[in-house]
């Protein structure tokens, strides 16, 4: 057999910003995303849809989609039958949180717009869809709520009778003493923050493939974490694990919202075993902004207090967190996130931060990029620009007064979380030889003689990463019915050819090429040579999947052992066959060989064909050479950094133009600098997506507004501007590669650099505060109105931010406590 | 049905049709050349850009009855693993994808740019692709690869 060819080594891939392995099939077409998986016999479905939010089902009408051509079936959700609902997995220790059961499709009630009632299968794409048509479904209508504070009131329509009030849940996290906060302030500030409801609009829709033969059911699917979906499966039709297997092919981009377990995947699975036929659903791009989840959807009583000379004293906030009217995997534990990091960059002695969830006639919410922690930092951030205006302060002094002290870390906050590292004085000044502030505040001025408004906003961010210690955020812990870890097996071959299973399952992450470099100078061989499979339940040990920005400081430390595992018995056969002490054998330049002697060794090929052909092995050692690890950290990891933001603002129209943007982000050692750098885009553009653009809006009745593309406006290459990206390289102390993670740390920075940059150039007119989305319209009513007219301001339509009518003026004149707050 | 004949990437084809049928659904399901792809069904997001006689168009608003005698190139056809279009050679290089679902329709819609402008600004090529969107890269890498391509294929003959 011959030996694979060894590549010439560099002296480390770890580190290098080398090509993707992925990209050859992805740039010439390809790729292989799930609805371009066919099958043999295989049916479409398409589904039924509740074009009310709020009503009773009064009657189904089957006939004329049944007798439709090409119809194999029509089942509406009486016939449906299932083992168990779908899965909601947070039970946190101590807090009744209310849970309606969630089935794939509606019985009785429907209670958002884009629930689905009934699905029809048949062997045409477009024919299913006419056949969809003639479904006939009498609704009788019932109250409806969408604003979450108005369903808080005692007198509102309620989403689930039988639960008998709106509010989910409460959930606090907190230390200190908030009395003490407040009596030691000589100021404090207080803001409504809201943080609205957007999409996570991964250009890929969501799409299944399901195919039930032998008793097996194998379901190609567009999920970021296979292995649980398997378990989901197998708990709703009464199957074992074992007789499932669940494919995620190439993802086209996930950003959370292919995290959950759909009844779109249950439905097909089942309409599978029912007509003995495979099952294609594909969504359509109106199906997804109705009923797949949205994220945020918060609004954020912020208080904080500080001394006259900037010392933070406390912070609080409430958020009231619109979940919609049923859960997904882990809708009402989203909030929670915002609480773990409310603490931000800053030592703040006092702190507490009250979740209560809320059921509205609306998709649920659930995890999209950054899944609570962009409303932390951006509650966090802009309340520290409002204070330091308010304190007549530098807002960046202000922050390095209250910044957790290099020397601090690890460092515990007050809520009792443990920061594992940081330099957050290093990463602002890194930010600040990009930025030169001085001149900037004189351009300011300058422009601003002329009618230019710019503005510059800061957010110095963190995060939490790394998901995560199981007995931190398990069952007797924060309450997840799961554990965290990550696995991975690294299987030399024969030929010194390697792969590695890994159980996450990337969507653009780019983890078959920064894992491969892990993976290939551990073990002594080039990137090109180690295949990293990943995201299929046939093939890898179990794993978690890819979310929360978790891939590379779990998964990728769990190959790490796994391939250290390798070299080692790789040195202790390379020890046995070139007569040395395994001790005296060394990795270099891709040859384990015996220390001061370089000429004597072997290649990894030489010792995997010792392995396998077990003819001179040391004493007791078995054959073959692949290692399994199952990782689980003991800490989160903690990545942060510093953004700065600046924009023009049109005082005629209330445009904005992001003119610049500079980060300065750290999540440890770079695996591959190149990869850092695409998620810092693309995360950064999905903040300034949410701060500019984007928002989900209902309307009064419930109806979705934003259904399309047209009306939900994701940023396009014209809107943004190029970036100036730098890093700071603080290793973590949790794993062996000192990793942190990136993949949403752009997202969780930027709406707050963002908006703090637009109040920076519109406080001249008189504007102290804005909410997001800083539309055109939103800015020029608050201009506007600080100006003293009063602008007609009608319902800022779907791309529109609604201005709320708080902050402008003085800072500190808006807020009140959610009690007082009432309708917005 | 109504019969089509259309060439697409060279080869030539003759399909019958309903006359409803999306173009783009006659080059992935019927002519299997998955790298087109849809993402939005209202021709916002570009995923679905091909080359229909020489002019980029968004395939999930053109019906495949409107291509009947025409060329069509898909992102298959532009180049291979072995012979990258200069395009591709420079998302590669310049980090323009991630996921890879928008990939196919910007580098279709990057082709179409270059072949009217040799040499665009940043803001040509902002403003070329402002139709095509991509939730991964921020831009930032495309725009940067669609620049490094156009110099790429200065000298080269169309």
């Amino acid at each position: 057999m011959s030996t694979v060819e060894q590549a010439p080594q560099v002296e480390k891939w770890v580190g290098q910003a080398m090509r993707r392995k992925e990209d050859p099939r992805m740039i010439t077409g390809r790729g292989r995303y799930v609805d371009d998986v066919v099958m043999p016999g295989m049916l479409h479905m398409a589904v039924v849809r509740s074009p009310e939010a709020h009503a009773r089902i009064v009657s189904i009408d089957v006939e004329g989609a049944k007798s439709a051509p090409g119809v194999h079936g029509v089942f509406t959700g009486e016939d449906i039958n299932l083992e168990s609902p779908l899965p909601m997995a947070w039970v946190p220790p101590g807090v009744e949180v209310k849970t309606p059961e969630t089935l794939p499709l509606a019985k009785g009630t429907v209670k958002y717009v884009g629930q689905a009632v009934a699905i029809v299968l048949g062997s045409d794409k477009y024919g299913v869809r006419d056949a969809a048509e003639q479904v006939f479904v009498e609704y009788d209508p019932l109250p409806v709520v969408v604003d979450p504070e108005k369903a808080l009131e005692p007198s509102s329509p309620l989403v689930h009778e039988d639960i008998g009030t709106n509010q989910t849940h409460e959930w606090t996290i907190g230390g200190g003493d908030m009395d003490a906060a407040w009596a030691e302030a000589d100021i404090v500030v207080e803001r409504r923050i809201v943080n609205h409801r957007t999409a996570g609009a991964p250009i890929e829709p969501r799409a299944c493939v399901a195919d039930w033969r032998g008793g097996q059911l194998t379901v190609h699917l567009t999920t970021q974490n296979p292995h649980l979906i398997r378990l989901f499966l197998a708990g709703e039709f009464g199957l074992s694990e074992d007789r499932i297997r669940v494919i995620a092919p190439d993802v086209g981009g996930g950003f959370g919202v292919k995290i959950p377990h759909y009844g779109e995947e249950v439905l097909a699975a089942w309409a599978s075993r029912k007509l003995g036929r495979p099952i294609k659903w594909t969504e359509s791009r109106s199906e997804h902004m109705s009923s797949t989840i949205h994220g945020r959807d918060q609004i954020d009583y912020v208080k904080v207090g500080a001394k006259r000379d900037g010392t933070i004293t406390g912070l609080e906030c409430t958020a009231i967190c619109d979940l919609g009217a049923y859960y997904t995997l882990l809708t009402p534990f989203i909030p929670c996130f915002t609480g773990f990091v409310i603490s931000g960059c800053y030592k703040i002695p006092n702190l507490k931060y009250t979740a209560r969830g809320v059921f509205t006639n609306k998709m649920a919410t659930d995890a999209t990029r950054g899944a609570g922690r962009p409303e932390a930092t951006h509650l966090v951030e802009v309340i520290v620009e409002q204070l330091a205006a308010e304190l007549g302060m530098d807002s960046l002094e202000l922050r390095r007064k209250n910044f957790i002290p290099k020397e601090d870390f690890p460092a515990e906050v007050a809520i009792g979380v443990v920061y594992d590292s940081g330099d957050y004085h290093g990463s602002l000044d890194k930010l600040l030889t990009h930025v030169d502030l001085d001149a900037f505040r004189r351009e300011q001025e300058e422009l601003r003689a002329k009618g230019i408004y710019r503005g510059i906003g800061f957010s110095t961010w963190m995060e939490i990463c790394g998901l995560a210690p199981s007995r931190v955020v398990g069952p007797s812990g924060v309450g997840l019915q799961a554990g965290f870890y990550e696995s991975a097996i690294v299987r030399i071959h024969v030929s010194g050819a390697v792969t590695a299973y890994s159980g996450t399952a990337p969507h653009g992450q780019g983890l078959d090429t920064s894992f491969a470099q892990i993976v290939a100078d551990r073990v002594g061989t080039t990137p090109d040579q180690v295949d990293v499979m990943h995201g299929d339940t046939g093939t890898g040990p179990f794993g978690m999947g890819t979310y929360g920005s978790r891939s590379l400081a779990v998964g990728g430390e769990s190959l790490a052992q796994s391939a250290l595992k390798v070299a080692d018995k790789a040195k202790r056969i390379a020890a046995h066959l070139l007569e040395a002490a395994p001790e005296d054998i060394e990795l270099t330049d891709g040859k384990y060989s015996v220390k001061g002697s370089p000429d004597k060794g072997m290649t990894l090929a030489e010792v995997a064909g010792a392995a396998y052909v077990p003819e001179n092995l040391p004493e007791g050692m078995e054959p073959g050479l692949e290692e399994t690890t199952f990782y689980d950290p003991e800490n989160f990891t903690w990545p942060f950094g510093a953004h700065a933001c600046i924009v023009d603002v049109d005082a005629e129209t209330g445009k904005v133009d992001v003119v610049r943007y500079v980060s300065v982000d750290d999540c440890g050692p770079a695996i591959n600098p190149m990869l850092i750098e695409g998620q810092i885009h693309g995360g950064v553009v999905h903040g300034i997506g949410q701060a500019l653009f984007e928002r989900i809006h209902y309307d009064d009745d419930g109806q979705l507004v934003t259904g399309t593309f047209v009306d939900y406006a994701l940023p396009s290459a014209a809107d943004v501007p190029n970036f100036e990206t730098d890093r700071t390289e603080t290793p973590s102390p949790v794993n062996s590669l000192g990793v942190k993670g990136v993949g949403e740390a752009g997202t969780i920075a930027s709406s707050a650099a963002v908006t703090n940059a637009v109040i920076d150039a519109v406080r001249p007119l008189g504007v102290g505060y804005l909410d997001m989305p800083l539309s055109s319209q939103s800015i020029w009513a608050a201009i506007q109105e600080a100006k003293g007219s009063s602008p007609v301001v009608g319902d800022p339509g779907p791309q529109g931010g609604q201005f709320n009518g708080h902050g402008t003026g003085s800072a500190g004149s808006g807020p009140t406590s959610p009690s007082e707050g009432g309708a917005s | 049905m109504a019969r089509v004949s259309l060439t697409v990437n060279g080869v030539q084809y003759t399909e019958e049709v309903e006359p409803r049928l999306l173009l783009v659904h006659l080059i992935r399901d019927k002519l299997g050349l998955t790298g087109t792809h849809v993402g939005c069904d209202t021709s916002n997001c570009g995923a679905c850009t091909l080359h229909l006689d020489g002019q980029a168009v968004k395939s999930c608003t053109v019906l495949a009855v409107q291509a009947d005698g025409s060329e069509v190139t898909t992102i298959e056809g532009i180049g291979t693993e072995d012979d990258l279009h200069p395009l591709q050679e420079a998302f590669w290089k310049h980090h323009g994808l991630q996921c890879g679902y928008c990939t196919p329709g910007m580098i279709m819609a990057g082709a179409d740019l270059l072949s009217h402008n040799a040499d665009p600004s940043e803001e040509d090529v902002r403003e070329a692709l402002a139709g095509n969107l991509c939730r991964c890269t921020g831009y930032h890498n495309i725009v940067k690869a669609v620049l490094d391509a156009a110099q790429a294929s200065k000298g080269v003959p169309a």
